[in-house]
């Protein structure tokens, strides 16, 4: 029998954005996901919690489309098929997914071209946004790895996407970049984004989340509105 | 979205690559030329001899010359996971097989221009046949390496020895396109017979792999 979905700890319902039924993922015997049911409401910052092999980053390749569920369904903006609305997907890997021997702005203008966005202000207008300086000639591969971090979320809301999912965003950036992006994760999700972070850094999150989730073997086993209970326990 | 416009960006995106890196065409001059100086003093033919082995010699050589190339193709797009980029966006999977296989196709076809007259040189050789026949064969025979050799490189990409898996899988699979190759320039070389055969040939599986590689390649793209 299919387990009950964990409750969100808000108390407002809005239409899910994305709905995740009985999810489970196997990788040969080892089963990352294990049944998850969950839905994520619009608008809505969501931090992602849990110990390595939890089950973390499997689930955001699932609602990405970039993993094939063993079992289950996932619906994103309504759709079963993601691909159908890959357009309205940002999304951001623990790699880069980014050419070490191009320039920020080579690298932007490429994957804007598969968005069919045409114009470099958009780019540049990114590149900015995450506080990289857009006329950078050198490549990526001598950039600093915090830098190669923001780059890949500006990579990432290239497109403006209506669901950001974001896989450990604030890791090897410095403190005060990471409360820079944070601040732009909050302004996303202000304008409407729906945003799912997996990290370890909660605490810079911490004002901003709507909700945390947190995992544990492939489940989801509770989900807050505040990072303190599990904390506390 | 256009093919057209991803396919554009894609494969300019991977010459500028090329450009910057020079890791297909330097491993692939280099290996070619082993081939052409060794066989040379190993066999030493006279012009009628080379005329009979040069069509063999000219196309293993730029087959595996080739296969260099189009694991070096693909191992770019997985530094970095960049490929997850491509498939989570909305672009057409066949705008980056075309991309990659008309990047290829490029690649070889410079190998082959600065190849030849080494091997020209090398084998004295001089066509007795009509030696225009020489260019149809020439883009119908990269073609074929190419568009089965990108598939191919692509569907072993996950693989844990690609660099073994390709040619396991590209060499068989590529016999009549090399006999194609091999019997269309060795007939003109030798002027003995007429090629047109083997240049239909040769038209014909360039037609039926292109077709079956592009409905296929989503699925390549796609898996895990």
């Amino acid at each position: 029998m299919r387990p009950a979905p964990v409750k969100s700890s808000l108390t407002t319902p809005d239409l899910a954005v994305i709905s995740v039924d009985g999810l489970a993922k196997q990788f040969g015997r080892f089963a990352a996901l294990r049944g998850v049911s969950a839905e994520f409401a619009p608008g809505r910052l969501y931090v992602i919690l849990g110990d390595n092999g939890a089950g973390k980053t499997t689930l955001l390749r699932c609602l990405a489309g970039l993993a094939r569920p063993t079992r289950g369904t996932v619906a994103v903006l309504g759709q079963t098929d993601v691909h159908a609305v890959s357009a309205q997907i940002g999304y951001m890997a623990h790699p880069s997914l980014l050419y070490d021997e191009m320039s920020a702005m080579e690298n932007l203008r490429y994957f804007a071209g598969l968005y069919d966005i045409r114009d470099d202000a958009t780019c540049a207008r990114v590149i900015a946004a995450v506080g990289l300086d857009a006329t950078l000639a050198r490549p990526v591969a001598q950039y600093s790895q915090g830098m190669r971090q923001r780059l890949s979320l500006a990579r990432a809301i290239l497109n403006d996407p209506q669901v950001l999912l974001l896989d450990e965003p604030f890791s090897n950036v410095d403190a005060h970049s990471a409360r820079e992006m944070a601040g732009l994760l909050t302004r996303m999700r202000d304008s409407g984004k729906t945003i799912l972070v997996v990290t370890h850094q909660a605490s810079l999150l911490k004002n901003a989340a709507d909700e945390f989730v947190w995992m544990e073997a492939g489940k989801i086993t509770r989900r807050t509105a505040t990072l303190q209970p599990m904390e506390a326990q | 979205m256009t093919l057209i416009a991803v396919t554009r960006a894609t494969l300019f995106k991977d010459l500028r690559l090329e450009w910057r890196s020079k890791d297909a065409i330097n491993s692939m001059l280099f290996f070619a030329l082993l081939v052409v100086v060794v066989f040379s003093f190993s066999f030493d033919p006279n012009a009628e001899e080379s005329r009979q082995i040069a069509g063999g010699l000219v196309w293993v050589a730029f087959l595996f010359a080739a296969v260099v190339a189009l694991n070096q193709t693909w191992a770019r797009e997985l530094r970095n996971q960049v490929l997850d980029a491509y498939r989570v966006s909305p672009a057409p999977a066949n705008s980056l097989f075309i991309a990659k296989a008309l990047g290829n196709f490029i690649f070889v076809a410079v190998l082959e221009g600065l190849m030849t007259p080494l091997f020209i040189m090398f084998y004295q050789l001089r066509s007795l046949g009509p030696s225009w026949q020489l260019i149809p064969v020439a883009g119908l025979g990269t073609w074929a390496l190419v568009v089965n050799g990108t598939f191919f490189a692509a569907m072993s990409l996950r693989t844990r020895s690609r660099e073994i898996m390709l040619p396991l899988l590209l060499f068989p699979i590529s016999i009549p396109a090399l006999l194609g190759m091999v019997n269309a320039t060795t007939a003109i070389l030798t002027g003995e017979l007429s090629a047109r055969f083997w240049i239909v040939l040769l038209a014909c599986y360039d037609v039926v792999f292109t077709i079956a590689c592009l409905l296929l390649f989503e699925l390549v793209l796609q898996a895990e």
